[in-house]
């Protein structure tokens, strides 16, 4: 069985970023980035740079850090909390597991924060759909591919073509910034137009595996995001009176959060299962990653969707982080394809079918 | 008057007498829409010499559809709902004969927009719990505090108002109910940006604003029994409304599953058929009330179209953008628009999920009606209550 429980080198991961990021990624410096013209907080970017983060999943000998998804992991769930507005998941994550099973030379470069990648695929785009279909002629590379994450924040472009994964320099396409439902994780439509690429890996085995690694580490963002709903829902519970009594004291909602709480805690059992099976090549990984995103990805947006709805009237509002969540929680439960793709993705995997 | 009220029968009559009198291809629309108020045609149910004839209300429709068939001007009323919804129903209840002539005719036209004064940052579900201040000065009083999820705010030439008059004595005793005048000094409009990115309500900041006695309606100290009368008919219009099959959020759906053969799929067909069933359901029981309202008064039954409307809207909406998938992800524009109206369909459907949200918030939580069901309609024991006999200002807040 795998190992579901924190570390203490994780949980002192955990309390640092948290620090951190409650000072350089507090809320309205979060609804404040929505507003501006800069794809992603390229600040915050450098700061996670600095402290090895992105380095996690690397072997040492390719120039990473030597740890493993599992802290990866971590760092998923403490960006979700934050909603922070930085290419981690699809540069970080899927790009970074795209690449290392590729065994390609960029690996060092996104480990060291040089450059950033993401995979050009549609943000739904779940690990075993169908890809876009850019042609190669020579070498070259043409068509066009929409809503992918982080596209503008990217230096390098991974490109699935029928003859394998293309490396595409990110100026040498056009990129088209897509008003966003999240725009802390912000799309673009790219274009290439006999655009020179790399060939990195031939067939789709590393496309997968860097949409898997991203299913799989995607729960624990999820996780940290239904978390910190429902802890600001508490406390808000707690302080808010109507009828003479704190809300909080009302079983309607009481019963409501108690049941939330216990989703949660189921979320992150499955969402550590996905990530511990990554980590170690887990032969259970296939069920446990889409098993990840057909849980985690319902219980964010309820914690979301709770967190508007029992903050009442001021949860409606633009001054107020709840929507900040909810549109990363939506956005989420669409990322990599939806709860009811990986319902049907499950029913494969187990021998349940249809009819 | 002894007369009866007129049938449906002598309202064609009248309508056709009308509309000989005055070709609405002639007549300019604001002469028209008052003289069509001045013949008592404008709601029929009103009282003769307020638009209306005395007749039953359930004869409105009719009117309405003569009206329209001729092509005649409307007064507007999908933006002037506040207005006809909520204040006119409670003119006409509580206002002197002087405030009822005053005010429901340019209400009625249009010319006067009006909007609604009620809730506040720390009195929402509880409203009662109000704390805007009215003082008493011999023939005015002077107001202050601050009103949020004020639509038509900034539109409006009219508020109506409830205030808190009396602290001292338990909150549902101590309040008076106010016309208040927008444009008076000390009214300060702010727009209050909401998760969509756009501002339809405001916040009301009042500020030593002076409101004349003879804008009070009700008495001094009733003003929660007015406000109960507003509210009744607040969720009415809000749940209560007309609709042809798959005609609300669900025709959205319908329709984008019937266009895009490649959103398809088995889960999404289940989903979609379940909400079908839910929303069809639903519009029934809208229609079932609306007969109802026909022929009596507004009930609790409108807590439970509300319900059933605000739940719909939120998991249609949701399963809009999860069919869309990679395309639900994008939205349509978050500059901070100042809309009149909700308009759910001509905006991308990421709108429609976050607009969906405030449904179970606005105009009484889902959680409110699940109470007025229980308590009002089946009759359970209410909430343990320990604010009813402790004078307002004691009040935890």
């Amino acid at each position: 069985m795998s190992d579901l429980l924190y570390g203490e080198i994780e949980d002192d991961l955990r309390s640092g970023l948290r620090g951190m990021l409650d000072q350089r990624a507090a809320w309205p410096e979060v609804l404040a980035g929505t507003e501006k013209d800069e794809p992603s907080d390229a600040a915050l970017w450098d700061v996670l740079d600095e402290i090895g983060v992105l380095a996690l999943p690397v072997p040492e000998a390719q120039g990473g850090a030597g740890a493993s998804w599992r802290e990866t992991a971590v760092v998923m769930e403490e960006l979700g909390r934050a909603v922070a507005p930085v290419p981690f998941l699809t540069s970080a994550v899927i790009a970074t597991a795209a690449l290392l099973a590729a065994g390609d030379e960029l690996v060092p470069q996104l480990a060291s924060g040089d450059r950033t990648a993401v995979l050009a695929v549609p943000f739904g785009t779940a690990p075993d759909a169908p890809l876009p279909a850019v042609r190669t002629s020579g070498g070259r590379l043409s068509g066009e591919i929409r809503d992918v994450a982080d596209a503008l924040a990217a230096d390098v472009l991974l490109v699935p073509t029928p003859d394998g994964l293309y490396a595409v320099d990110a100026a040498d396409t056009t990129r088209t910034p897509v008003i966003s439902l999240d725009m802390t994780r912000r799309l673009g439509d790219l274009t290439l137009a006999d655009t020179p690429g790399r060939l990195v890996a031939t067939g789709e085995e590393a496309v997968r595996a860097g949409l898997t690694a991203g299913a799989a580490l995607l729960a624990s963002e999820q996780l940290g995001l239904a978390e910190r709903c429902l802890e600001i829902t508490v406390a808000y519970l707690k302080t808010r009176y109507q009828f003479g009594r704190p809300v909080g004291s009302y079983q309607g909602l009481k019963h409501r959060l108690a049941d939330l709480w216990t989703s949660i805690s189921e979320a992150r059992a499955v969402a550590r299962h996905a990530a511990s099976c990554l980590a170690t090549g887990d032969a259970d990984l296939p069920v446990a990653a889409v098993l990840a995103q057909a849980h985690c990805s319902e219980v964010a947006v309820r914690a979301a969707e709770e967190c508007v709805q029992m903050h009442g009237g001021i949860g409606f509002t633009w001054e107020h982080p709840a929507h900040l969540y909810l549109k990363r929680a939506k956005a989420d439960a669409l990322a990599l394809g939806t709860p009811s793709h990986y319902r049907a993705t499950l029913a494969r995997l187990l021998d349940l079918p249809p009819s | 008057m002894s007369t009866a009220p007129p049938d449906a029968e002598e309202l064609q009559r009248r309508v056709a007498a009308f509309l000989a009198a005055h070709d609405p291809a002639e007549t300019e629309r604001l002469d028209f829409l008052r003289a069509r108020f001045d013949a008592g045609l404008a709601w029929v149910h009103y009282p003769e010499g307020l638009g209306g004839l005395g007749a039953p209300v359930a004869l409105q429709h009719g009117v309405d559809v003569a009206f329209h068939r001729a092509g005649a001007p409307d007064n507007h009323p999908e933006a002037i709902g506040i207005g006809l919804g909520m204040a006119a129903p409670t003119i006409l209840a509580f206002g002197t004969e002087e405030q009822k002539r005053r005010f429901l005719r340019p209400l009625w036209t249009g010319e006067e927009v009006w909007c609604q004064l009620f809730s506040e940052p720390g009195a929402g579900s509880d409203l009662a719990a109000l704390g805007t201040r009215a003082v008493r000065d011999g023939d005015s009083w002077t107001v202050t505090g601050q009103k949020v999820w004020t639509s038509m705010a900034h539109e409006a030439r009219w508020a109506i108002l409830v205030t808190r008059t009396d602290p001292d004595v338990p909150k549902h005793r101590g309040m008076t109910y106010f016309v208040c005048d927008m444009h008076a000094p000390g009214v300060e409009v702010r727009p209050l940006r909401q998760i969509t990115g756009e501002a339809e309500f405001n916040e009301v900041f009042l500020t030593d604003v002076a409101i004349p006695d003879e804008h009070r309606l009700g008495e001094v100290g009733e003003g929660w029994r007015v406000a109960t009368t507003t509210l009744m008919n607040e969720r009415v219009a809000i749940g209560g409304r007309a609709a042809p099959r798959e005609g609300g959020m669900i025709g959205v759906v319908t329709g984008l599953w019937r266009d895009r053969p490649e959103l398809r799929t088995p889960g999404g067909h289940e989903e979609l058929l379940k909400l079908w069933v839910q929303a069809e359901a639903a519009r029934l029981t809208g229609e079932r009330l609306r007969q109802q309202l026909a022929v009596g008064s507004p009930g609790p039954e409108g807590s439970a179209a509300k319900l059933a409307f605000a739940r719909l809207n939120q998991q249609i909406s949701g399963l809009e953008l999860e069919l869309l998938g990679s395309e639900g992800l994008r939205y349509d524009d978050w500059t901070m628009r100042r809309p009149t109206e909700v308009d759910f369909t001509r905006r991308s459907p990421g709108y429609r999920y976050l607009r969906a949200k405030g449904n179970s918030i606005e105009g009484g939580t889902s959680e409110i009606l699940r109470n007025i069901i229980a308590e009002r309609v089946l009759g359970l024991p209410g909430e343990i209550r320990v604010d009813k006999d402790v004078p307002w200002k004691d009040l935890p807040k």
